[in-house]
């Protein structure tokens, strides 16, 4: 199911990219189109000179310039929000984007839903993620973040739970990006708008969705590279092996 | 030591972004196979079900107050159709044009613009959503399709309504046309507009008369009409998908 999960995650991701690209602006509101101004922009420019165009991407009133990765990319020096290699396709196709993209959130919906009826129904969120009342104490919080901070992983019985941070991590993945995502996703469906107006209500209006919905995806960016790194360090062979198998091995106590 | 851990740093790095490649590579030339890109698309089905089914068929799309206009309603794909017969027709407002109205209907009829405006109206302000992702909310006037449907009489073999358009969006290609389901087509909103915020519509946004059907997206609002038909399948007309943008692989069902 991780693995499902997994791959369907990187294809919405990356065909969601190309999706963004079709029109790298996002907004606040009920509407937002080329003469509003956006929250957020990548785009492009010629340089006072008039021969080279240079990249940036603008929050509020802040610009940076990023060539190289947003707003021009490649060797051929494309012009084009995010480079061809995050994208699905690689080339600029906002109609395979979108078959892409609505596919694989189908199944991550249904493979979402089966992992939430079997983890409620095997009792894994209650046993395995919801922390105990100790673990919340801003002392234990402190000192978790601490031995991660220090790259010291558990070792002994202490490993084979979840941490707390990992174990928040993943619930906000799981009760909140998630869903949240789900539902801006389907807030800018126009159909679905017509049956739940409350969604839009929710968020604000459709294009303050469509911006949440990216922020969103960027938070779940950042868990995936903090997720893996966290694998890598651990120790990349057993975890995943204990993923597949079941069999873990128990990392040996820290000699001083 | 530190050189061994290099190593491996550089292998992971490597291994990692060969891996990329060849995913990406592979999406690639998926994207390019079209029994795939079929296997994707049939999630527009399960997409297209669900909404006609869990939202509901009747469901208005939300109708906004003259406070929440966009200061400027953008326009998209076609501003000046160049065809020769569409800047006659132009050049003397639109006296001589006549929207056809054919296929399985009862009686035929060629509608001219005077006649639309005498018929009954219907006014409302509604938020446009493109494809690419922006949005735009318009005040527009017009006639419902059902009042022209119900004029012309209907054949119960009918199953979709085509909207021919005067505009060609690439040289060499055929002129716009769209196509929608008969519950679109007796939707209460589904009007062909003549007015845009008050006035009569202007050339950029489709006139004389364009389609609103406002719980999907704006691919789907035809621009330029010139006809309308009735009839049983789409395969045979062009490209055989139902619209300008389906032969080009957008959804035909964009009420996502």
């Amino acid at each position: 199911m991780h693995w499902i999960n997994a791959v369907c995650v990187v294809l919405v991701l990356m065909s969601g990219l190309q999706i963004f690209n079709a029109h790298p602006r996002l907004y606040w509101g009920q509407y937002g189109a080329n003469t509003d101004t956006p929250f957020l922009k990548i785009d492009s420019e010629e340089n006072g000179h008039g021969d080279k165009v240079v990249g940036f991407l603008q929050v509020g009133g802040t610009q940076v310039k990023s060539t190289g990765f947003l707003g021009v990319s490649g060797t051929d020096g494309a012009e084009r929000a995010f480079p061809s290699w995050v994208t699905i396709p690689s080339w600029q196709d906002l109609a395979a984007g979108r078959r892409w993209h609505f596919f694989f959130a189908w199944i991550l919906v249904f493979n979402s839903l089966t992992y939430l009826i079997v983890s409620v129904a095997q009792r894994h969120i209650r046993r395995d993620l919801l922390p105990r009342r100790f673990e919340l104490t801003p002392r234990h919080i402190a000192g978790d973040l601490w031995n991660h901070l220090r790259l010291r992983f558990p070792t002994g019985d202490a490993a084979k739970q979840y941490n707390v941070l990992q174990k928040l991590a993943y619930l906000g993945v799981i009760f909140i990006l998630a869903p949240l995502m789900l539902a801006s996703g389907l807030t800018m469906s126009p159909g679905a708008d017509s049956a739940l107006p409350w969604l839009v209500d929710l968020f604000g209006g459709r294009q303050s969705a469509r911006t949440l919905h990216f922020l969103c995806a960027m938070l779940i960016v950042l868990f995936i590279l903090v997720h893996l790194l966290m694998v890598m360090l651990a120790g990349p062979w057993n975890e995943v092996r204990s993923m597949i198998t079941g069999r873990y091995v128990l990392p040996p106590g820290r000699t001083k | 030591m530190s050189s061994r851990i290099l190593t491996r740093r550089q292998m992971l790095v490597r291994g990692a972004s060969a891996f990329g490649t060849l995913i990406l590579a592979g999406c690639d030339r998926l994207t390019n196979a079209p029994t795939f890109m079929d296997v994707l698309g049939s999630a527009e089905t399960l997409t297209y079900r669900s909404q006609r089914l869990v939202l509901g068929r009747h469901r208005l799309a939300r109708e906004f107050t003259e406070a929440d206009l966009s200061p400027v309603f953008r326009s998209n794909g076609t501003s000046e159709p160049d065809n020769p017969t569409y800047r006659k027709l132009r050049e003397t407002d639109f006296t001589d044009w006549r929207l056809a109205v054919g296929g399985l209907v009862l009686s035929e009829m060629r509608l001219s613009l005077r006649e639309l405006r005498t018929m009954p109206a219907r006014t409302q302000i509604t938020r446009h959503d493109c494809v690419e992702g922006w949005s735009a909310i318009g005040k527009w006037t017009g006639v419902p399709l059902s009042a022209v449907l119900n004029r012309a009489r209907v054949l119960p073999t009918a199953r979709f309504v085509v909207l021919y358009c005067a505009d060609t969006l690439e040289a060499n290609s055929d002129t716009y046309y769209e196509s929608i389901d008969l519950i679109d087509a007796y939707h209460p909103q589904t009007i062909l507009a003549y007015e845009l915020n008050g006035k009569p519509l202007p050339v950029a946004n489709g006139a004389p008369l364009r389609l609103r059907v406002e719980r999907q997206l704006g691919y789907k609002h035809a621009k330029y009409l010139m006809g309308i038909q009735l009839v049983s399948d789409l395969a045979a007309i062009r490209g055989g998908k139902g619209g300008y943008w389906e032969d080009r692989g957008y959804e035909w069902y964009a009420g996502i």
